[in-house]
């Protein structure tokens, strides 16, 4: 299974969201996309962003600066 | 209208309408990143782009802030932040200062630029409509818009709004 990740560090609000909808679509179902991201309305986001989609977030997680989500394409 | 890779729920999709009333670069801001996001969300957008909103859909996009009628409008400064009095516009340069402060600060925090989310919400498939009216009145052309959007009136607004979940007039 090949890793799927976006990165998005330095990226402000709509932009990791929009970036990461456009990510999505090249995963396949069932796989899973790594977001990294620096923006801290990005927790609250990713979370709603899974829950409206069907987009399921595995994790979220701080790691220093950077806040990691596992989302796996509906 | 959903995209193509059967992310989207096509039978409980939900809907938004945003009627576009302001062309400035801070206030273009809130319609673009609410139907962006939306539409990331699997919502159907449809934007419609009236009177001073109407230029956001021209090709060319030279968008400034006006300090005018902004007094809750504060820029960072020195560790501080700056007021804009009423009185400031009224100076020549003012507004052009402002417009490049604040497109620094855009870029400096890594916000989205208004021809970058138009761009997303094109390849979103967010409906944009002209309004015809606006057109006539203040004389723009479609010709100097970009491709793809609808021009039509209230009424192509209405059969819109009145399906929509959310309808937002900004």
């Amino acid at each position: 299974m090949t890793e799927h990740v976006l990165n998005a560090e330095g990226l402000n609000c709509p932009l990791p969201i929009l970036k990461a909808k456009k990510a999505l679509k090249s995963v396949p179902q069932g796989e899973i996309l790594l977001v990294r991201s620096t923006d801290p309305g990005s927790v609250a986001d990713f979370a709603a962003f899974c829950n409206q989609t069907g987009n399921e977030l595995i994790s979220s997680s701080t790691e220093g600066n950077i806040y990691k989500f596992e989302i796996k394409r509906s | 209208m959903l995209d193509n890779d059967s992310q989207g729920n096509l039978e409980n999709a939900k809907s938004m309408s945003i009627i576009v009333t302001k062309g400035t670069l801070d206030w273009a801001y809130p319609p673009f990143i609410l139907a962006t996001t939306a539409a990331a969300m699997d919502i159907n957008v449809t934007m419609f782009f009236t009177f001073y909103g109407l230029p956001l859909l021209n090709k060319n996009l030279d968008l400034k802030i006006s300090t005018l009628g902004n007094p809750a409008m504060k820029m960072p400064m020195m560790g501080m932040h700056m007021a804009m009095p009423n009185i400031a516009p009224m100076i020549p340069g003012v507004d052009r200062l402002t417009t490049t402060m604040m497109k620094n600060l855009i870029k400096k925090k890594g916000v989205a630029s208004i021809p970058e989310l138009r761009d997303a919400a094109v390849d979103l498939d967010v409906r944009m409509i002209g309004c015809q009216m606006t057109m006539d009145l203040f004389e723009f052309d479609h010709k100097d818009m970009i491709e793809g959007i609808e021009i039509g009136g209230a009424a192509t607004y209405m059969e819109t709004a009145v399906k929509s979940d959310i309808n937002l007039y900004i």
